[in-house]
């Protein structure tokens, strides 16, 4: 008998809200986090892409200097946010030995590592701070959580790119369901609005240039869609094996009922375009939770805005769910807050899981002209999906032909 | 050239920002370690930021004797002469 595992904790900060109320209740509006950068370096390297969403909340408005001091902003966000879903949980006891940590990144500290660099080039290696090395080091944030929790049944950082966050909720559950641990705080964290991944994102021409219109620039599934934007914050949530939150009577928002990971060996960046990976991706994870499509009412969908990723994820959902497709509503959240990389599928599956908690799917904003070869049922004002037992899935596709999907499935 | 009172408050502003400590904490008697809570990571960021603060250079051995905050004072004040 597989272990049931339940989700009992959420936390975020993300461009459209520094906590998950605030996050909620502007993802059911549709808001948009993009903003134009006022950042002198925007003009000093002459960017092609002059806008971002960044945190609505600064790190430093919640955390005290000094502990801010030693952690990546990455690893700011993801503190943050783990404290935000631990205290969610209403945990007050647990064996640590039994706790770990499942908390990804994408890139990890890359303010870090480049800061060090210019202080090594402009003062010399004498200036290059001590702590430069843990700061940057991508296992970084699961280590912060670790230690901030004290959770000793070990600390994992899965790196899959943008599909980084739900690998780490893959994880988590394997965590639980093998009996290495019975709680696991899971998530993802963020923060590359740096100069560098801007230029480097913008030279393989996956960014959004809609300059004079920050807010208009995410926008899945338009025919004008030109690129993501990129986004910065962190998701975490509190896994817990179903036996364990009930024994201390825990408020559970739904179970994480399936997850999968495949690999597209197809090309470095470009998705498979026919979107075979996914398909097997998301039939695993249906097959792992055993959903049938019918059971599925709602999809918060990858869906970053650029024209080549967009479709394949359609052909995959329609090859996963057959015709059922055209009954579920779906959402593209990254319209409101941007493309958080690592972060996107924590932040996401948050989404997820608030969904079929209060049976209302999140909106997608920007949605004029729908691309008619992507003809999906996209929730472009806030939706209430249907009573009864539903199952939401969530899906993360990582430069590299990384797949990632759960689906969780209503208590 | 700065007096050993002097000295002691620009130190006692650099263990603040690096691990806020109050700085009337940091007294002449008090070990970095034993009373001060100072691990050897932030340690070397405050030998690097007194080393500038101060234009004097505290050589990676002598770190390691400098136990108390009366001991950077003093060696502080010596390598400023």
């Amino acid at each position: 008998m597989t272990r049931k595992v339940v989700i009992t904790g959420l936390g975020a900060t993300t461009p459209i809200g520094g906590d998950v109320p605030t996050m909620w209740n502007n993802a059911l509006k549709g808001v948009s986090g993009a903003r134009t950068l006022e950042d002198e370096w925007v003009a000093t390297y002459e960017l092609p892409v002059h806008f971002a969403a960044r945190c609505s909340t600064p790190a430093l408005e919640v955390l005290s200097r000094v502990e801010a001091k030693r952690m990546d902003p990455s690893t700011q966000f993801g503190v943050i946010a783990s404290r935000e879903a631990w205290a969610d949980s209403g945990i007050t006891e647990i064996d640590p030995d039994r706790l770990a940590v499942a908390f990804a990144t994408g890139i990890g500290g890359v303010w870090t590592l480049l800061n060090a660099w210019d202080t090594l080039k402009e003062k010399g290696p004498r200036r290059v701070l001590p702590m430069t090395v843990p700061m940057l080091m991508p296992n970084g944030v699961a280590a912060a959580v670790s230690l901030d929790l004290g959770a000793r049944a070990g600390a994992h950082t899965p790196v899959s790119a943008c599909a980084s966050g739900t690998e780490a909720l893959h994880l988590g559950l394997e965590l639980i369901r093998s009996g290495k641990a019975d709680v696991v705080m899971c998530g993802g964290a963020e923060a590359a609005i740096h100069p560098m991944p801007l230029a480097a994102f913008a030279s393989m021409q996956a960014l959004s240039r809609r300059n004079d219109d920050p807010q208009g620039a995410s926008r899945p599934y338009d025919l004008g869609r030109d690129g993501f934007v990129m986004g910065e914050g962190a998701g975490a949530l509190v896994l817990e094996a179903e036996e364990h939150a009930i024994a201390r009577g825990a408020r559970i928002y739904g179970e994480l009922a399936g997850t999968s990971v495949t690999a597209d060996a197809y090309h470095i960046t470009a998705p498979d375009p026919q979107g075979l990976g996914a398909t097997r991706a998301l039939k695993a994870a249906m097959f792992d939770g055993r959903i049938q499509a019918e059971d599925v009412v709602h999809v918060n969908a990858h869906a970053t805005s650029t024209p080549v990723g967009d479709k394949p994820e359609y052909t995959a959902l329609r090859a996963s769910l057959g015709n059922h497709i055209d009954n579920v509503a779906v959402s593209a959240t990254k319209s409101q807050m941007g493309h958080l990389l690592g972060a996107s599928g924590a932040v996401e599956a948050v989404l997820t899981v608030l969904a079929v908690y209060h049976r209302k799917a999140p909106v997608t904003i920007n949605l004029e002209n729908q691309d008619p070869e992507i003809p999906l049922d996209v929730v472009t004002s806030a939706r209430d999906l249907p009573a009864g037992d539903v199952v939401a899935l969530s899906n993360s596709f990582g430069f590299g032909g990384h797949n990632a999907v759960i689906a969780v499935r209503s208590i | 050239m700065a007096s050993n009172e002097e000295i002691l408050a620009g130190l006692a502003e650099i263990v603040n920002e690096e691990t806020g400590l109050a700085p009337e904490a940091v007294e002449v008697d008090k070990s970095f370690t034993e009373d001060l809570d100072i691990d050897s990571i932030s340690m070397m960021t405050i030998v690097v930021n007194a080393e500038e603060k101060f234009g004097v250079r505290i050589p990676d051995e002598e770190v390691k004797n400098l136990k108390t905050v009366g001991d950077a004072v003093s060696f502080i004040a010596g390598a400023q002469a």
